[in-house]
């Protein structure tokens, strides 16, 4: 294939990367931000939504649209009630003293990778995507449902932006961010904004497995390389900066696809973590963030 | 067992694994079975098991095959007049797991011998243990770790062919029907590795040219910025994936060469292993072919032994569960569970296996077995074996989608798929 | 007489499982001997997280520095088993130490993420050069060269033996370690870096020197396991083999000599009979560590030592 269209094509490729990462890291990022808890269970609440979506196509009938928009719906919705759960259950407990948490979440991740193999199974299982059609270029063909989690995944971010700039919950959740004390001393459930803050980023990640999942099938070990590329993002974004994790998504997912047509792809990924490692030695505040107390 | 201390001069280590393993039969409670084993207690096969982790798919149907040709064998008489009993272990497709597994079956449960593993790593993982503990490990791996002398004297591989001789057999049809100058996709890591290096010297013999090598990393889950790599003047893409993303990686594929103009594709059914070939997406392969241990779809000339099979596993002439049309069987590879199983019998036949005492034997009877005949025991068709290598060569099929079904175009000859030894395991000491 | 005491404890540990070698049934022996080789490894966790307060998330990438730099010497330059232990022993402290200079520059969560990503990039790199390692699959080291000196690795009786040796030289180091004046600077990086500081020590040395000690016990723990057991896989490099010696650290105990090998034992026996019960061996882990890091923090000796035993080392 000529430059031109490999270069096209890895673009669109890239673009699509980034806006699923997008979403699943933006929840990480935001959950870092507000609580300082490094989510390690993030991957397992990203796998669940793709399973539960399975579940949904399974069990409505009628078109895959109606039962993807029931899915879009109702996954993060159960996904972000297990997170404010486990929030309650157990990161309260701990005080979200940060290694604590670390170990509590990789325990959390744990028991729900057993509980989607135990009641899913060990299969990758397709789920029907909402619309089908695809896009004939003149050197390749392209999936139209692609372009349309990039808009998709988009406006779920607009509205995420929205809520934290111009609603009261936002304002909770930032004054919260900036002094936890002071919040809790004006009266505001510190508690309460956390359970949500978590509830919130594990549901990011459920709707975007659900609108990745009629590209990538349902998993239950999927959570692994989202897990992995959201904390990438979020690194490089500068940890808690949400513009930052945009920003980093859009490079990495960009640049992901370009880079492995120079090296072979094992070696692009090495070089990939690497270069995270090293951000984060020599400038821990990200290449995007400010720097934080 | 306790006979077995009264020897003229035991040395102190003998006495030592004596007291260790009279203390394993009397803690598991098995010493009084023992002193029947030459009466009718059953004879006990342990069962290396992907129940976890990531050869689960796999390992759901090997648990269903090598159940069903339990109940078959058993109805026919068992083993040397005795009922046969199979101890399944989960070993989470860990290598590390794989060795304690084999540990705990030939230890604890007191197994005869052990099958039924698949993935390469385990059965890595596991052969120096089971050769230290003496026991028979028959794998049902595919890999060509047996045969190219990695492992032991215990580990063998009666039930399937291995990977240099499916590839190789492949070879000259792929060359002179598809086309000479040939792309390969393949997971980076040893399983593709094999077939990169086994099919790129077995091409060249054949006088064609594997141009471009793919090598996609194991953790991706995304594959479409890798096929414009796929340079425009191949004649055949060759491709084999495994793990979850294979039915992503083939509906990309499908995706990115639409309704152009598109190479001749070639494919190991792993990429399809467990998922239906009817599923959305997949259209675009009617047209296109795989390689299949055993073919999925029920063919015309259909053997009556492979209707039994079928019917015994429960699987449909789709290659379904009979009790869930959405379950598609790992049916290419399961049939190594049964056929071993029925390898295992005639071995321990001719061995006129009593107990552990006669593992060697076992393993001899083996050796020195040569062919085994298509029919109940042998659905899969028929297989030659070699004594030296520890293992079974068998036909291959490569089979065409067409009207949503794969249907057999091709099988190859027996001698399509022999190599040079590259190990006689028989000079190897016990 | 406490330093005794501790000293007799740890003595009368080693002699249990001494015995145990004479009256293990054969299963549960063979166990025991794995289990010792891989609380070396959390022995060298424990030095790192439970003593110093390093918590991290790559110590996998030491195990198989260990593992494959005896696995591969003894596999590809055909030598000694000796000489690879020693190999594999310094290669899991030099990556130790490389790791730590870059890694120490960050905490915290920093540097468990940083720790967690070279890990990972060791581990790709195992399979990338799968023409060396055979990546995913792995080798087999071959019977004949699991000599040391005239003895045979693969036998149970001269293996569990050697594991015992190597164990009990581990824990034994370990013990003077932590009573050592060191050992007290380690303890206090982790309770107090600041005011360590002000006392004259500089925290990024002595954080140095306990990573690279942590990586010799893993490096030795990769290197026996390879030797021991005969197999050298990426597997055994993956990060689940990095969250394991947390897992028995928390177990047993963070910051007790003996909580390693307490945790490894009980991990292994809670799995084991688990799967005759359940094959969601993952739950079990999982809702372990779960109701450790919940319940019991400071894990069993930890407990024990801060309701009953205090002099527990």
């Amino acid at each position: 294939m000529d430059f031109g269209p490999f270069l096209l094509l890895a673009l669109m490729e890239g673009l699509v990367t980034a806006a699923v990462l997008a979403l699943t890291a933006s929840g990480l990022s935001l959950v870092f931000g507000i609580m300082r808890v490094v989510n390690v269970a993030h991957g397992a609440f990203f796998m669940l939504g793709a399973v539960l979506a399975w579940f949904v196509s399974e069990w409505v009938p009628g078109p895959p649209a109606l039962s993807f928009a029931v899915a879009l719906v109702i996954c993060p919705l159960i996904v972000g009630g297990i997170a404010a759960l486990a929030d309650t259950v157990v990161l309260k407990r701990l005080n979200y003293e940060p290694e604590a948490t670390i170990v509590a979440t990789i325990g959390l991740l744990y028991i729900l990778e057993q509980a989607a193999l135990s009641f899913f199974g060990p299969d990758a299982r397709p789920v029907p995507a909402p619309l089908n059609f695809r896009i004939q270029l003149p050197w390749f063909g392209y999936s139209g449902y692609k372009l349309a989690v990039v808009v998709g995944a988009a406006l779920v971010l607009l509205a995420v932006w929205l809520i934290l700039k111009h609603t009261r919950a936002g304002l909770v959740m930032r004054a919260t961010q900036i002094d936890r004390d002071t919040a809790r001393a004006f009266g505001i459930n510190v508690d309460r904004v956390y359970a949500g803050v978590f509830a919130m980023g594990a549901g990011l990640a459920a709707i975007a497995a659900v609108l990745i999942v009629p590209i990538q099938q349902a998993h239950y070990l999927m959570g692994g390389d989202p897990l992995l590329l959201s904390f990438i993002v979020v690194i490089i974004g500068g940890l808690g900066s949400l513009r930052g994790t945009l920003v980093a998504a859009l490079l990495i997912g960009l640049s992901d696809g370009v880079i492995s047509t120079f090296f072979a792809p094992t070696l692009a990924k090495i070089i990939a973590t690497l270069v995270v490692a090293l951000v984060l030695v020599f400038r821990p505040q990200g290449l995007f963030g400010k720097r934080m107390a | 067992m306790t006979n077995k201390l009264i020897t003229p001069t035991p040395s102190r280590r003998t006495i030592l694994k004596g007291m260790a393993a009279g203390g394993a039969l009397l803690a598991t409670g098995l010493a009084p079975r023992f002193t029947q084993a030459q009466s009718s207690a059953p004879i006990k096969l342990g069962f290396q098991l992907h129940r976890t982790g990531i050869g689960a798919s796999y390992g759901r149907w090997y648990e269903r095959t090598a159940g069903a040709a339990l109940t078959a064998l058993n109805e026919a008489g068992g083993i040397n007049g005795r009922p046969v009993e199979i101890v399944f272990e989960d070993d989470g497709t860990d290598p590390k797991r794989g060795a304690e597994v084999v540990e705990k079956l030939t230890s604890q449960a007191g197994c005869d011998l052990i099958f039924g593993t698949l993935f390469s790593h385990v059965v890595m993982g596991s052969a120096p243990r089971a050769g230290e503990l003496k026991v028979p490990y028959l794998v049902c791996s595919e890999g060509h770790h047996v045969a190219s002398g990695a492992l032991n004297r215990w580990t063998l591989q009666p039930g399937i062919t291995d990977v240099k001789s499916q590839v190789q057999s492949m070879a000259p049809w792929v060359t002179s029907t598809l086309g000479k100058k040939i792309t390969m996709v393949f997971p980076d890591y040893a399983f593709g590795h094999d077939h990169r290096d086994f099919f790129t010297a077995a091409v060249a013999a054949q006088g064609g040219e594997v141009i471009k090598h793919i090598a996609i990393p194991p953790t991706e889950t995304s594959f479409t910025r890798y096929f414009p790599q796929i340079p425009s003047d191949t004649e055949v893409l060759y491709h084999v994936m495994v793990g979850p993303a294979v039915l992503t990686f083939v509906k990309e594929l499908g995706e990115f060469y639409g309704t152009g103009a598109r190479p001749e594709i070639f494919g190991f059914i792993d990429s399809l292993e467990a998922v239906n070939i009817a599923s959305p997406g997949l259209e675009f392969l009617e047209g296109t072919h795989f390689w299949e241990g055993h073919p999925r779809y029920k063919q015309a000339d259909a053997s009556a032994a492979e209707t039994a099979y079928r019917a015994a596993v429960g699987v449909d002439d789709t290659g379904a569960s009979v009790s869930d049309p959405a379950d598609i069987a790992t049916y290419a590879h399961m049939f190594s569970a049964w056929e071993t199983l029925f390898v295992i019998r005639d071995a321990m036949t001719t061995a006129g296996y009593q107990g552990p005492a006669d593992r060697q034997k076992v393993v001899e009877a083996m050796e020195a077995m040569v062919s085994f005949a298509e029919g109940n025991d042998h659905p899969q068709g028929p297989k030659v074996f070699n004594g030296k290598t520890h293992q079974a060569f068998g036909l291959q099929s490569v089979s065409k989608v067409e009207g949503g079904r794969l249907t057999r175009v091709h099988q190859t000859a027996m001698e399509d798929g022999f190599y040079p030894d590259e190990v006689d395991y028989t000079t190897q000491s016990f | 007489m406490t330093a005794d005491r501790a000293l007799w404890l740890h003595l009368g540990v080693l002699a249990a499982l001494l015995a145990a070698h004479f009256i293990a049934p054969a299963y549960h022996h063979t166990n025991i001997a794995r289990i010792m080789v891989l609380a070396i490894y959390a022995m060298g966790y424990n030095i790192a997280f439970g003593y110093t307060g390093l918590l991290s998330l790559g110590h996998a990438l030491l195990f198989g520095a260990g593992l494959y730099g005896a696995g591969l010497l003894v596999y590809h330059a055909g030598a000694g088993a000796p000489a690879a232990l020693v190999a594999g022993v310094l290669a899991g402290g030099a990556m130790a130490c490389a790791v730590g200079l870059l890694a120490l520059r960050t905490a915290g969560v920093a540097f468990m993420i940083v720790t967690l990503m070279f890990a990972q990039a060791g581990y790709l790199t195992i399979l990338y050069f799968g023409s060396y390692t055979r990546g995913d699959e792995g080798i087999v080291i071959p019977r004949a060269a699991r000599m040391l000196g005239g003895l045979d690795l693969s036998d149970d009786g001269t293996r569990y033996l050697v594991a015992l040796l190597l164990f009990a030289v581990a824990l034994l180091v370990n013990l003077a370690l932590v009573r050592s004046p060191f050992g007290r600077i380690m303890v206090a990086m982790r309770e107090n870096e600041e005011r360590s500081r002000m006392l004259g020590f500089n925290p990024f040395t002595v954080k140095l020197a306990a990573l690279t000690v942590s990586g010799l016990y893993a490096g030795l723990s990769g290197a026996a396991y390879g030797l021991l057991f005969g197999y050298v896989g990426a597997s055994l490099a993956s990060v689940q083999y990095s969250i394991l010696p947390l897992l028995y650290v928390l177990l047993g105990g963070a910051g007790t000599v003996l909580g390693p090998f307490l945790g490894a034992l009980l991990m292994f026996y809670l799995i084991d009979y688990a799967s005759a019960v359940t094959d969601a061996h993952q739950f079990v882990t999982g809702a372990a560590l779960v109701l450790l890091i919940l319940f019991a923090p400071k894990g069993i000796l930890g407990t024990l030592r801060a309701r009953a035993i205090r002099w527990l080392p």
